[in-house]
């Protein structure tokens, strides 16, 4: 598989994005420079953490209006594979690839720790290796990962199945103390309802070696492979 | 400014208010063979204020060992050390203080301070890969110390994570001796191929030189000479000394400046810090014997109306100065067009060993750049020094005067209740510390630990030092500073390779204060020889005073260890059942200058506890062979807190697995002392049982004491018949009580 990690002025986590590829898959990789317009065919595209444009107005806010932005969307709209973490996830949603918004954490600091998600969905492009209710040790990093949305929106997405994860403690039980933000049913990632896009605040490629305390993010990448793989034997 | 510029008249009162006293005024008379004129007067107060000159230091300085086999900058001559490290790398590395802007305005005074640390890092040419900060502060009990701690942990936190560095470690402590002046040291690491490091040098006759990064204004002007005096009630009047962050820029000025030097576009880099264009552009044609001559009308400005005595001190962040190579301007601009960021060509290289600044043409100011630099002209004092009355009476102690009918169990939890000892989650959840994924020990183990990619090899870092050790024996504290660092390194798998200090105390004029400094400096350098860890660079912070009274005499050591093997990194936490536990190191019978005194007693009182180097060093080789043996499980230096305090931490501070553990001790030593006395040079280890006798015949071999004191297991801590702990509850204790003493309203 051939994967674009995003860099905007101000992404911080895309050179981990590119090395989780690269050095821990062994696949391929190529930046995507905010200022290009050309996606290079890529399979999936990774808008990585960060603070794009320093974010000194809203996580996301700037970062929508760059001229790769534009064939992201594009992309996303046609069913291509678009995975937003962290700061990735603020501008999928403030681009409006994925319904909602990241408030500001409900105690208002930054809070950077290892978490416990539940996989919600194993139909999904990016958690097909897992097992529903399987648990994740996987960081977050963020100030404003309060995941909101309307009570009716909330509940489409619940009905649609499209909350992927869930903050959850080591047990697998979802609950407020669980909860690192506030979030709205301790979402911590969200898809469309294609699929094809996911959101998460947690960063899945912090987490691919042992060294780094948990290797639990590679059952995600791991997903994205075997399901690229067969779209690519599909289409062959 | 259209209009011709005239100065300002130079009076008497100006020069006082400079900060220049008599002598120095008529040896700048001397230099320049007239008086200065009202810019140069403005360069030569910031250049020759402590903060730039360490004219109160340097002297003593220069008796810390600065030689190393591995050394590969010379201490204090770049903007950071540099360490071989093989395989082609160095390690970068330096600690700053940041304590009067941190004093007056904790989130910018903090924030930049990691700013300016970093860009020291990456001026050099290497990648910043971590942040360590050492924080000492007043008692939380005063809402605005722990207004303070707020601002300044937001400010830390705000800055590196939008920066991209993690921060992995760093110390957190409280007194009162900090109430009204806080110290915020902020240290960098950064790793370079060895041949890819590049110098502070701005040399070769025509060769332009070029302002980068960030527009000049009004802000910070006078930082420097600000740090150079004490706090009073008019320094919050100074705030506009304190200069603003931004690390949306620095962190394109890191990409920028990265991409310059791997392309080989530039003679050399500074970063501007302290005294802003004035203290790169004398410091780096000193250090190339040659001088610069600049338009100081070509400086990117935020506002107009700057007279070129604002342009010349202003402290803006995120500048840098670049002596580019000639015929690659186009090549350089091409790359800081590319980040978004201003790159202008401001003046030139010259043969004539000046300092020249011109205005339309115009020359405005014009003076040696040796002049103004350390090892240059700049004054160099050896001060008095008179040993402080305190300091006969606070070692008076007598253990028989403190109750032994005490609840031991009660006091441990308030041990690890204790601000100086609890979980400082509190701060370190509001810092990224595992961005660019290198992370293998974060924050919460005896160092931190950072893998090094593309090879086995892994760095141990850590900050230290224990203020009131300082202040009650500063010769014995900074030398238990230097082997406290070296064993929490060694705790972590790593060797002890070089050391980067912040040496943070009063006024230098004062002969008290004076003394502790020089005993200070005399202890560190004792102890650094004993460790081959040679001091490498750093810094000097004096004045650090408020009216009520000097801060402890605080050297904080940043401590850099190489892991050869990222098998051999270990962690301070019980790992299994029935593995055993191995006390290294002898009980004494010693309660004085104990965190226990401070907590239970609200004393600091005592003598330090002795500390034997020889012995220390010989400890820390065996651990190290241990460990690298593969024989260690978990290691945690008894510190802070004692015995009791250590082993409940190996117990239970990893919370995805805390586990108890059964201890028999057989010393004849008061429980006072035996559970919280901080005897030195003690370690607790542990391995699986089978590994016992490899253990014992290890440590017999290298005639360190080694006793087997009990086993991993159950859910409580026992220890004799003194305390019977359950697990739940001593981390409670240790885990909530900052939030609870950080987050409360009143």
């Amino acid at each position: 598989m051939k994967v674009g990690v995003v860099t905007f002025p101000g992404s911080n986590c895309d050179y981990d994005a590119y090395a989780a590829v690269q050095h821990v898959m062994g696949e391929d990789v190529e930046f995507l420079w905010h200022k290009s317009t050309d996606l290079l065919g890529c399979d999936l595209v990774i808008l990585p953490g960060g603070f794009s444009y320093g974010d000194y107005l809203r996580g996301g806010a700037i970062a929508r209006f760059s001229p790769i932005m534009e064939k992201v969307i594009a992309f996303g709209r046609s069913g291509g594979m678009v995975l937003g973490i962290c700061n990735g996830f603020q501008i999928l949603t403030e681009c409006g690839l994925l319904p909602g918004a990241l408030m500001r954490n409900s105690h208002l600091r930054f809070s950077c720790k290892h978490v416990y998600l539940k996989v919600e969905q194993t139909s999904n492009p990016y958690t097909q290796l897992c097992i529903k209710g399987e648990v994740l040790k996987i960081p977050i990093a963020h100030g404003e990962g309060n995941y909101y949305n309307f009570d009716n929106d909330i509940k489409k997405l619940e009905d649609a199945g499209q909350v992927v994860f869930r903050y959850c403690d080591v047990n697998g039980d979802v609950n407020s103390e669980a909860n690192p933000n506030g979030s709205i049913n301790n979402i911590a990632g969200i898809s469309n309802k294609e699929g094809n896009i996911l959101g998460m605040m947690p960063h899945p490629e912090r987490v691919v070696e042992d060294i780094l305390g948990s290797a639990d993010g590679l059952k995600i990448l791991e997903s994205i492979r075997a399901t690229i793989a067969v779209a690519k034997t599909v289409s062959n | 400014m259209d209009r011709a510029y005239e100065q300002p008249l130079v009076t008497p009162e100006m020069v006082a208010a400079h900060g220049l006293n008599e002598e120095e005024y008529a040896r700048i008379k001397e230099i320049l063979g007239r008086e200065p004129n009202y810019t140069e007067l403005g360069l030569f107060s910031v250049m020759w204020s402590e903060h730039c000159s360490y004219k109160n230091s340097i002297a003593l300085l220069k008796t810390l060992p600065r030689e190393g086999k591995n050394l590969l900058t010379e201490t204090g001559e770049e903007n950071a050390g540099a360490v071989d490290i093989g395989d082609g790398l160095a390690v970068v590395f330096k600690i700053e203080s940041h304590n009067h802007p941190s004093a007056v305005e904790p989130y910018q005074g903090a924030a930049t301070g990691v700013g300016g640390i970093l860009r020291d890092i990456f001026t050099m040419g290497a990648r910043p890969i971590a942040s360590l900060n050492s924080l000492r502060f007043g008692s939380p009990d005063n809402p605005r110390v722990r207004y303070l701690v707020d601002g300044v942990v937001r400010g830390i936190g705000d800055y590196g994570n939008s920066f991209g560095v993690p921060t992995v470690a760093g110390e957190v402590y409280f007194d009162e001796a900090y109430t009204g002046n806080p110290l915020i040291n902020a240290m960098a690491v950064g790793i370079v191929k060895t041949d890819g490091i590049i110098s502070a040098v701005a040399k070769g006759e025509g060769n332009p030189v070029m302002i980068v990064g960030s527009k000049t204004g009004r802000d910070g002007i006078h930082g420097a000479t600000f740090a150079s005096e004490e706090l009073s009630k008019e320094s919050e009047e100074k705030r506009s000394s304190v200069q603003v962050g931004d690390p949306f820029t620095e962190k394109l000025l890191v990409e920028a400046t990265l991409e310059i030097i791997k392309k080989g576009l530039a003679v050399g880099i500074q970063d501007m810090g302290a005294a802003g264009i004035t203290c790169s552009c004398s410091e780096m044609s000193a250090k190339g014997e040659a001088g610069v001559e600049i338009d100081i009308d070509k400086v990117p400005v935020r506002e107009p109306g700057m007279i070129p005595y604002e342009t010349l001190l202003s402290e803006s962040q995120e500048r840098m100065l670049v002596c580019v190579k000639k015929g690659k301007e186009e090549a350089v601009r091409e790359v800081f067009d590319k980040w978004g960021l201003d790159s202008t060509i401001i003046g030139k290289v010259t043969s004539d060993g000046l300092f020249t600044v011109k205005l339309h043409g115009e020359v405005v100011s014009q003076v040696p750049s040796r002049s103004l630099v350390l090892g240059g002209d700049a004054p160099v004092y050896h001060r008095e020094t008179k040993r402080p009355a305190y300091m006969d009476d606070i070692v008076k102690f007598n253990i028989a005067d403190y109750s032994l009918d005490r609840d031991w169990n009660a006091d441990l939890l308030t041990m690890l209740a204790a601000p100086n000892i609890c979980n400082k989650g509190w701060v370190y959840d509001q810092y990224d510390s595992m961005v660019r994924t290198n992370t293998a020990v974060g924050p919460g183990s005896d160092a931190a630990v950072l893998r090094i990619r593309k090879t086995r090899k892994a760095l141990a870092m850590v900050t230290d030092c224990n203020g009131r050790y300082c202040y009650i024996d500063p010769r014995l504290g900074a030398e238990s500073a230097v082997a406290e660092a070296a064993r929490n390194i060694v705790c972590s798998g790593g060797h002890p390779l070089a050391i980067t200090n912040c040496l943070n105390f009063g006024n230098p004029y004062k002969p008290e204060i004076y003394y502790g400094f020089s005993e200070a400096v005399a202890g560190m350098g004792e102890a650094c020889r004993v460790f081959d860890t040679p001091v490498t660079g750093g810094n000097v912070s004096f004045y650090n005073e408020d009216p009520e009274r000097a801060v402890f005499p605080t050297p904080t050591i940043g401590m850099i260890g190489l892991v050869e093997d990222v098998n051999h990194i270990t962690t301070q936490w019980f790992k299994e059942e029935n593995d055993v536990i191995f006390l290294l190191g002898d009980n004494t019978e010693h309660l004085g200058a104990s965190e226990y005194l401070h907590t239970v007693y609200r004393q600091n009182r005592g003598p330090v506890p002795p500390l034997d180097l020889a012995s220390e060093k010989k400890t820390q080789d065996a651990l190290l062979k241990a460990i690298q043996s593969g024989l260690i499980k978990s290691a945690h230096d008894v510190s802070d807190g004692g015995l009791a305090v250590t082993l409940a931490e190996s117990c239970i501070s990893n919370l995805d697995y805390q586990i108890g553990a059964t201890i028999q001790l057989d010393d004849s030593v008061r429980p006072d002392a035996l559970l919280f006395g901080e005897t030195q040079s003690r370690v607790i280890i542990s391995c699986i049982p089978e590994d016992v006798l490899k253990i014992e015949e290890l440590f017999k071999e290298h005639n360190v004491p080694c006793y087997r004191i009990g086993t991993v297991g159950g859910n409580s801590l026992k220890i004799n018949d003194l305390v019977d702990q359950s697990v739940s509850a001593m981390s409670d204790s240790f885990f909530k009580a900052m939030s609870e003493f950080m987050d409360r309203l009143e």
